[in-house]
């Protein structure tokens, strides 16, 4: 008798593939995942069925790379896919113009600010529809990960993340 | 692919550096800033040694005379060995991050395709090491007189070994950092001496002090992880 998972149907397709793998939460920023954050860059299937993720790195030294590429691995292997390779490209690199629409807007309710067209950010806290902007100041250029600096907002005082331009 | 390995062991090497002001900046803020730029010095050593063998056969199983880096990557990051400065350590900084930045710059632009990936990757990364550096420098530059005196010493020691740092790349280099001197009221440094041999393996005593700490876990539990 022939035992057919129920996901390795939907495995057939790279493009489910990439989804299943880019659901993957960011092991450093739980709140959006690696497909919003624009870490994974595609999925490919071979003929014998192996899989390959491709991922790029947002910054060179991310100490999170080797979690999410077993994240990914153990997310595929959930959905019936033991065998696959994680493969890192660097081609284009990575830029913050690749984090999604959906992305900005998760970080943005965590209270992590985007980088702003002119390069400052808005305070996630006082910047609702309409509001003035309130000033900020940088206060490091680097903050708890490499893809953040670190901003207070002069009008409530509070300190807060902004992702890098980059 | 020799200029990669030179330019990941300058990376590798100020990585290590760095990672001594680890818990001991004199802000948190900084201590952040300073552990960033190391991390990010360790992804482009990882990237360019990759390209030259095995990253970790590279990094912890080779001698001193087997590595490439600059004799600046490998001084002290004070007066005296084992006595941090800040002021220096920018002063340093200044001096590498602008070098890395030509020369990940012209990797980005070159006809090999892995090399271009790597230097499009690393220029980024280097352009906020630069800036840190810049703005550091203006502020210790025009802050106190201590501040001023310090990081002026720390420009006149560091000067000659930026020959060696800035080889092929001389004029595009001063044409950056010359510039941001005359910002922060410092006086650029006579070209006095050139001290070199980090290229052909002939290093300082500083460089078998530094491999001592970062090689010693490794070369005593082989392929040890956590
Ligand atoms: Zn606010």
């Amino acid at each position: 008798m022939e035992l057919a998972h129920p996901e390795t149907v939907l495995l057939d397709d790279p493009a489910r593939v990439a989804e299943i793998a880019g659901a993957v939460p960011d092991p450093e920023l739980r709140v959006v995942t690696i497909g919003e954050l624009g870490i994974v860059r595609g999925a490919e299937l071979a003929e014998d069925g192996r899989v390959t993720v491709t991922i790029t790195p947002t910054y060179s030294g991310c100490p999170a790379m080797d979690a999410i590429r077993d994240d990914i691995r153990s997310a595929l292997a959930a959905a019936g896919h033991p065998d696959v390779e994680v493969k890192t490209v660097l081609s284009p690199a990575w830029s913050t113009d690749m984090i999604t629409e959906s992305g900005w807007a998760a970080l943005e309710r965590t209270g992590i600010a985007a980088p702003g067209a002119s390069g400052t950010p808005a305070c996630p806290r006082c910047a609702h529809g309409g509001q003035p902007v309130t000033p900020v100041l940088q206060i490091s250029r680097y903050a708890s990960t490499p893809c953040q600096s670190l901003w207070s907002c002069r009008s409530c005082l509070e300190p807060f993340n902004a992702i890098k331009k980059l | 692919m020799s200029e990669l390995l030179a330019l990941g062991d300058d990376a590798l090497i100020a990585a290590q550096r760095l990672s001594e002001w680890v818990s001991r900046a004199p802000t948190l803020e900084e201590d952040v800033a300073l552990a960033n730029i190391a991390l990010d010095q360790l992804g482009a050593a990882r990237l360019l040694l990759s390209t030259a063998g095995d990253e970790d056969e590279l990094a912890y199983l080779r001698d001193g005379p087997q590595f490439r880096n600059c004799l600046l990557a490998e001084l002290p990051l004070g007066p005296a060995r084992g006595d941090l400065d800040f002021a220096w350590t920018m002063a340093w900084l200044l001096l590498l991050s602008s070098a890395q930045l030509l020369r990940y710059t012209d990797l980005a632009a070159s006809d090999d395709e892995l090399a271009a990936g790597i230097g499009a990757k690393t220029v980024k990364e280097s352009t906020y090491h630069l800036d840190h550096a810049h703005q550091w420098t203006l502020r210790l530059g025009g802050g106190t007189d201590e501040s001023h005196r310090r990081v002026q010493e720390a420009l006149d020691s560091l000067w000659p070994y930026a020959h060696e740092l800035t080889e092929g790349i001389r004029d595009r280099w001063l044409a950056l950092v010359e510039p941001i001197l005359a910002e922060a009221g410092l006086t650029r440094p006579a070209d006095r001496w050139q001290p070199e041999g980090g290229r052909t393996g002939r290093h300082t005593e500083h460089l078998g002090y530094l491999l001592a700490e970062m090689q010693s876990l490794h070369r005593a539990h082989p392929g040890a992880q956590w």
